[in-house]
């Protein structure tokens, strides 16, 4: 069967290789108060590179946004702006508007300009998923929404989200006597955003930059909504060593706890197959959040993950139907 | 041909006709939800994009909270901004309200008021406005349809002046101005353009000249930004009565912050804001008419407060009947009679003072009720008292 | 007229504020990092083979191409925290972590 519906993968963008890589300066500038060994801020700062600063940046309230703008300073190159915590997929559809209509009515140049929203597991799975689901179901032409998802509200103090995988302690969500840490298996996001039919969702991890890198540049090139869902670990929320963070995120992958994917018309296309996964127990090593579950709870959680990915696999060899 | 291409007066429901302001007025980005009694309006607005009559983005919102953010982003962005909304929907855009007078982004927002839940309540009062009273936008209160048709252009000419840059908000009473039927005089096209030139900003998103907006403020920042946006809203007042000056050298009708009516000599004034000083200014005709010295100040700038513009207003009044549409459970007194009160007790020659809650959750305001207030008023002033909060017309 | 002094603790006076409380991009760069640090990286040029890794995926951004004539990166000690992401992801174990005395 042809492929040549996936429209939107034919999209032209220009694909950075290892030696391509953008050496220029960074769009994210150094001196912004992350964490040691933030992985999440790695992946932001990755993700704003491979857009240079020919783009609109939005920030949900959060870490990143914390960390990179106390007045007076921010270290942000682009334009940007943050509002608050659960609308910076409002404020991004509402900046898409405005420069749309400045530049139909000729005061703006005739070029499109991607507006990128950046927010937190909790910032889009849970308090911002209805500006979120609003802005992809109105298909605003120029929106791409990154999710840096570090599996709790680290900003406030590691409280959890709907994001938090099953098994992990928070501090609301701490194992005990009676508890093994979150009692929930982690929001299926990507596929909520795919569930409105927008040309291209993705996951990406800062450990496979490049493949994190293209698919920011595929998602602001494809016109319409774009939605990547981006593995960013907290080496103080998971109370794990700093130099870990990339190290972690590769386990991730490597173990089928975050399959790396994309989503492009509604086709399911695997981006690395994991046929022997690193055990998940390697994965959890390192992470103190997961120090108290049993080689029975792993198991538990391992056969989940095996699950998930199978599924994933299947869907990825199903043909959909193109959703224009 | 549109209805503002009339020379004549138009009969038109208030909310369509500031719908036809919003238009020639230019609007660029309109985001709005839905709610009662605010609906007309942009209903209209979305009419008038998909008729190709305004040249803008209409973003339906899937919320309040969305509708203002939008907005702050397209304002942002540099667009001309305008939404609308009310009562619970103020309520839920409420975070978002108190943020972007820091941003200095000039969003114009018109607030049909009406009460607030619980219980629910679509009709009027001003209880959604004085529950975000803090929240630092210019508030101004329309009274009739032409008022509120020739505000909806002002205002956007306020907020967007280079010495002020902050967001506006319109309000107009629920119900009893939005959907009433008026005759309206529409201003001319081009001399609108003339009045309200199209925006043009340094201060937004622009690729050329990158800024970030919306930083933490820290302990050592925080209270300067907060009277930085404050001494902004204080500056402003000079703007507002030079765009109603201008305003009516172009189309001939005046606007002050403070209006006054029937106030020569009076000894008695009543204090309204919004469309029930219409009725106001029936009784207080019919007052005259029988002796009575008595007047009506009516507050149209809300914020920033023309406090010397009142004070001037009231001076030789001996009493005072202050209207309030909204109270302060746990206080005994409503916002307007509060600040009012406050502003009086610096004044030597002060006057008693009594304040009266009229016209909560739609309730209606017959003339006689001023009548009341204002024997009332007078009775316990001569008895050497304040009268304090009471909801005229309860069943207790 | 009150006698008392008081400090003042703005570190800005309200009027000298920016339009809208905003600020210059990339501004975070007047603001050193360095002193968060408690180890800094040392590379061992001989063993290094200008992968580019450091660069690549250090969170802050510190290190800085040295071009194709010297072919290395070097970290910039201002803003480096000394988290260890460089010497860990290094394929060549060329970097270690020097902790450095207070």
């Amino acid at each position: 069967m042809s492929r040549q519906y996936l429209k939107s993968a034919e999209v032209p963008f220009e694909k950075i290789t290892a030696k391509t890589f953008p050496k220029g300066p960074d769009s994210l500038a150094s001196g912004h108060r992350a964490c040691q060994g933030c992985g999440e801020v790695l992946a932001l700062r990755l993700l704003v590179k491979a857009l240079g600063r020919d783009f609109m940046a939005v920030s949900a309230t959060g870490c990143m946004e914390v960390c990179t703008s106390p007045f007076p300073q921010s270290a942000w190159e682009m334009p940007w702006l943050h509002v608050a915590f659960e609308n910076a997929a409002a404020v991004a559809s509402g900046v898409d508007a405005g420069n749309s209509i400045l530049r139909k009515k000729g005061k703006l140049p005739d070029k499109r300009i991607p507006v990128v929203a950046f927010g937190g597991d909790g910032g889009t799975a849970d308090i911002g998923i209805q500006a979120l689901s609003g802005a992809m179901e109105r298909y605003h032409e120029n929106f791409t929404y990154v999710c840096l998802d570090n599996e709790a509200y680290m900003n406030t103090g590691i409280q959890r989200s709907s994001a938090t995988p099953f098994g992990a302690s928070t501090t609301t969500s701490p194992a005990g006597k009676l508890s093994k840490g979150q009692n929930t298996w982690k929001k299926d996001m990507p596929a909520i955003a795919a569930a409105h039919k927008i040309p291209y969702v993705a996951t990406a991890s800062p450990a496979f930059h490049l493949d994190m890198m293209n698919k920011i540049r595929r998602a602001a090139a494809i016109p319409g909504p774009a939605y990547i869902h981006v593995y960013a670990p907290c080496p103080t929320g998971w109370r794990m060593k700093p130099e870990l963070s990339v190290e972690s995120s590769r386990l991730a992958v490597n173990s089928r706890v975050f399959p790396l994917y994309e989503i492009i018309d509604g086709q399911y296309i695997i981006n690395r197959k994991v046929d022997k996964p690193v055990p998940v127990a390697e994965y959890f090593k390192a992470q103190g959040r997961f120090r108290h579950l049993t080689e029975e709870d792993i198991a538990q959680i391992t056969e989940r993950v095996n699950q998930e990915y199978e599924h994933l696999v299947k869907l990825s060899e199903t043909f959909n139907e193109p959703r224009y | 041909m549109s209805v503002t291409d009339s020379t004549k007066p138009v009969g038109i429901e208030v909310s369509l006709a500031m719908a036809e302001a919003v238009k020639l007025a230019e609007a660029e980005v309109v985001a709005a939800y839905p709610i009662t009694p605010q609906t007309h309006i942009v209903e209209h607005l979305s009419d008038l994009v998909a008729n190709g009559e305004l040249e803008a983005a209409y973003i339906p919102v899937e919320s309040e909270q969305s509708a203002l953010s939008a907005c702050i982003g397209s304002s942002a962005a540099g667009a001309r901004t305008f939404t609308a909304t009310s009562s619970q929907g103020l309520m839920y855009m409420a975070e978002m309200v108190f943020i972007a007078p820091m941003l200095r982004v000039p969003i114009v927002m018109a607030v049909a008021n009406r009460a607030i839940s619980g219980p629910i309540n679509i009709w009027n009062d001003h209880s959604d406005i004085m529950s975000v009273r803090d929240c630092g936008w210019i508030q101004i209160f329309a009274e009739n349809g032409q008022e509120a048709t020739d505000l909806s252009i002002i205002s956007f000419r306020i907020a967007e002046d280079k010495n002020v840059m902050m967001p506006f908000i319109l309000n107009i009473d629920g119900f009893t101005l939005s959907h009433f039927i008026e005759p309206i005089v529409f201003p001319e096209a081009a001399k609108v353009k003339k009045f309200l030139p199209p925006y043009e900003t340094t201060h937004k998103l622009d690729l050329a000249k990158p800024m970030s907006m919306g930083l933490l403020g820290a302990p050592e920042y925080y209270a300067e930004s907060k009277k930085a946006t404050d001494n902004a809203l204080l500056g402003s007042k000079p703007y507002v009565q030079k765009a109603f000056d201008e305003y009516a050298a172009i189309f001939g009708r005046q606007y002050k912050l403070v209006e006054t009516y029937r106030m020569e000599g009076a000894e008695t004034a009543i204090v309204a804001m919004g469309s029930i000083a219409e009725t106001a200014m029936t009784a207080v005709d019919e007052m005259r008419e029988a002796g009575e010295k008595v007047g009506l100040v009516r507050l149209r700038l809300w914020r920033p407060f023309p406090v010397e513009e009142f004070r001037a207003a009231v001076r030789g009044v001996k009493t005072l009947a202050v209207v309030d549409r909204h109270f302060t459970p746990g206080f005994p007194e409503g916002p307007v009679a509060t600040e009012i009160r406050a502003l009086m007790y610096h004044e030597d020659d002060r006057p008693r003072m009594s304040n009266f809650i009229l016209g909560l959750g739609g309730r209606d305001v017959p003339r006689n009720h001023f009548k009341y207030v204002v024997e009332k008023a007078k009775d316990l002033g001569a008895a050497g008292r304040q009268g304090q909060y009471e909801m005229v017309g309860v069943q207790e | 007229m009150s006698k008392t002094k008081i400090s003042m603790e703005g570190a800005v006076k309200a009027g000298e504020l920016p339009l809208g409380f905003a600020a210059r991009p990339g501004s975070t760069r007047n603001f050193k990092t360095g002193d968060w640090r408690s180890a800094r990286p040392v590379l061992d040029r001989e063993k290094c083979i200008y992968c580019g890794f450091c660069y690549i995926y250090c969170p802050d951004g510190v290190y800085q191409d040295m071009g194709p004539e010297e072919k290395y990166y070097k970290a910039d000690l201002d803003y480096c925290k000394g988290c260890g992401v460089c010497a860990q992801e290094c394929p060549k174990n060329c970097i270690q972590m020097l902790v450095e005395e207070v």
